[in-house]
């Protein structure tokens, strides 16, 4: 449903992406701070802040090419078919307006509908994303919810105009694992019913692993690796998806005495990167070859990697 | 271990309510951030404190830091009484870690000055050594003494939370809290942090009490565990013990809830009932959230039950005679 092709911001923070996402499906976008995934995000949605620049081939969004629309065409798509949560839910709430009036701006803005279905609308919403008494929470500001109440407004706002994909960038990061298991289900309910797609941008290789269909490895401003879950987590070809996945500490370890498998080293920065592999500095598998530009390696399914290493077994090329 | 000698950090009855709504205003609140904690920590444990924002864990931490006044019971470290330690004594025995290495670190000093103070503020040995203690320290924290000089600014946050540690070690206090050390970094930093503070502890002969919401990284560093829920610590065992055989029904909610990286499973079922409400009711404080609530939950407070070093609040624990007890007195009319 959506593609970006080639994203460039000045100072290469993100580049040469390929994405797409189909209806009922929900790609993660995982990857380290800096990596450029919140980016990809604002440049799908054509939000870059000012001072960035973006060049892409097409961002393409059924079927209406969002590098070609017109601000105005944007402004309608943005918040009625493309939904958006944002990581930290204190600042993207206006503080000087009950919940509920925030709520029913939204609908009304892009539904000519009248205000009291508005109303009936964000009260079914709110009672969807877990909320009791609905009515009584609209009355109230932001600062007089939880972190956990204040992010599920949050998703109810991006479903109000019921829209078509959904944007997370890391929903669930500042809140507690018993709430953010409670949000990701109530977002699975919600894509089921709805037949949303979702791009979730996230850090945490556990979300991916129990939440994701597709996922994305981005280091550095590149997709390094992409595929289905299953195929990424169980045959990670990258050397950087391997290092990640294995620098976790697991559940029912060894405990303390046994290390941990580290990245040695930490990421570049952006202007310190040229056109060969941005990984090669830290990869324990490096040559000479890596400090070419490195093509796309394709698997069994839709499972690439970045690198010169990947093995797909019987699908080299 | 020496069993005579006292446990270098002993909580007894600690207690700590803070005052919402200032001078002026009209709704005051208390706030119990810590509620009746009892806690020791012995030499040479690693003390994993588990529990969700709000639970009261940054208040122990700073209590025991010396930080914020406990408003009820005593603290003992190494034996002597909180209250009675100066400030700078304490911070030779006790040492923070905390968090988010860009706040904590002075942006306008350099390395070197930053690891130098406390060495100053502590008259330690002559100038020239204190040179060469702080290129070790630094050293010892993995970073080499180019870095001297830097700025935080000029330094990855996993560099600045190396330069923190270093300022935490550079005393050789004994114990050292950390709280939620590895939160502000990335997985691949944290791992390197976490081996690092793992190693610096068997060659120094650190305590920690470590204090994170990441259930992943308190089983891997903790050889003990403490839950906490709502300023009280509702369990606390062995950290073996503790994830494989979770008593408390919070304990198994928290520890249902953490997402492993295994592709398949999909998410886990968590069970919880209604919403949270206040913590101000008699009873159970987490009786509104309980699956496995019965009786005397909403009206009867659990006391410590301890079961070979296994120790839980909860009435589901309780000796048969004292569940007896505690369904009589909430039911006159015996409906049990």
């Amino acid at each position: 449903m959506v593609s970006v092709g080639g994203a460039e911001s000045q100072v290469y923070a993100v580049r040469g992406i390929t994405l797409d996402v189909k209806r009922g499906e929900t790609l993660c976008i995982v990857g380290e701070s800096g990596c450029g995934k919140s980016l990809t995000a604002l440049a799908l949605m054509r939000l870059l802040p000012p001072g960035t620049g973006l060049k892409a081939t097409a961002i393409n969004f059924q079927g209406v090419n969002l590098l070609e629309a017109s601000p105005a065409r944007l402004r309608n798509i943005r918040g009625r078919d493309i939904g958006m949560i944002f990581q930290d839910p204190m600042t993207s709430l206006n503080p000087l307006y009950t919940v509920g009036e925030q709520l029913i701006e939204t609908y009304l803005r892009h539904r000519s509908g009248k205000r009291s279905e508005a109303r009936e609308r964000a009260e079914y919403l709110l009672g969807k994303v877990g909320i009791n008494n609905p009515a009584e929470r609209m009355l109230q500001y932001p600062h007089q919810l939880s972190g956990g109440l204040r992010q599920r407004i949050l998703i109810a706002m991006a479903l109000m105009c019921g829209p078509k994909l959904i944007i997370a960038d890391e929903p669930t990061t500042a809140l507690d694992v018993t709430i953010q298991v409670q949000v990701l289900v109530l977002l699975r309910e919600l894509q089921r019913e709805l037949d949303l797609a979702l791009i979730f941008i996230t850090h945490d290789l556990g979300i991916v692993a129990r939440f994701a269909d597709r996922v994305a490895v981005m280091y550095a401003g590149k997709v390094v690796e992409s595929g289905a879950v299953q195929d990424v987590f169980r045959n990670p070809q990258h050397p950087y998806t391997r290092g990640l996945l294995k620098c976790l500490p697991i559940h029912q370890n060894a405990g303390p005495s046994q290390r941990l498998v580290s990245i040695p080293g930490s990421v570049p920065a952006p202007r310190d990167l040229d056109e060969g592999c941005s990984f090669r500095n830290r990869c324990p598998v490096a040559v000479d070859r890596c400090s070419m530009p490195v093509p796309l390696f394709h698997g069994a399914a839709d499972h690439q990697a970045r690198c010169i290493h990947a093995s797909f077994e019987g699908a080299a090329l | 271990m020496n069993s005579q000698e006292p446990p270098l950090l002993e909580l007894r009855d600690v207690e700590c309510t803070f005052q919402l709504g200032g001078q002026f205003s009209r709704r005051k609140r208390t706030i119990h951030a810590v509620r009746g904690v009892n806690l020791t920590v012995r030499r040479g444990e690693v003390l994993g404190l588990v529990g969700e924002s709000g639970s009261g864990k940054s208040t122990l931490a700073r209590i025991v830091l010396g930080l914020q006044p406990p408003t009820k019971g005593e603290v003992y470290v190494a034996g002597r009484r909180l209250d009675g330690f100066a400030p700078r004594e304490l911070a030779r025995i006790v040492q923070p870690i905390f968090q988010d290495p860009y706040s904590s670190l002075n942006p306008k000093w350099r390395v070197r000055d930053i690891l130098a103070l406390p060495l100053n503020l502590h008259k330690v040995g002559a100038r020239s050594e204190r040179e060469g203690r702080v290129e070790e320290t630094l050293r010892r924290c993995g970073l080499d003494s180019q870095f001297l000089n830097a700025f935080p600014a000029q330094l990855s946050g996993g560099q600045r939370q190396r330069v923190a540690i270093a300022r935490a070690l550079i005393l050789n206090p004994d114990l050292v809290i950390c709280d939620e050390p590895t939160s502000a970094l990335d997985v691949s930093v944290q791992a390197q942090i976490l081996n690092l503070l793992h190693e610096l502890r068997e060659t120094m002969g650190l305590t920690f009490v470590f204090i994170s919401h990441n259930l992943a990284v308190v089983d891997h560093m903790s050889t003990r565990v403490c839950v906490m829920y709502l300023g009280k610590l509702v369990e606390q065992a062995e950290a073996a013990t503790i994830f494989a055989k979770p008593k408390h029904p919070y304990t198994s909610i928290l520890m249902n809830s953490v997402l492993t990286p295994e592709p398949g499973l999909g998410l886990p079922a968590v069970n919880t009932v209604a919403q949270q409400s206040d913590n101000s009711a008699a009873g159970c404080s987490f009786y509104p959230r309980c699956p496995q609530r019965f009786e005397p939950c909403a009206t009867v407070e659990p006391r410590t039950s301890f079961d070979r070093g296994h120790g839980v609040d909860c009435h589901l624990y309780r000796s048969s005679t004292d569940r007896g007890a505690a369904v009589r007195q909430v039911t006159s009319s015996a409906s049990r």
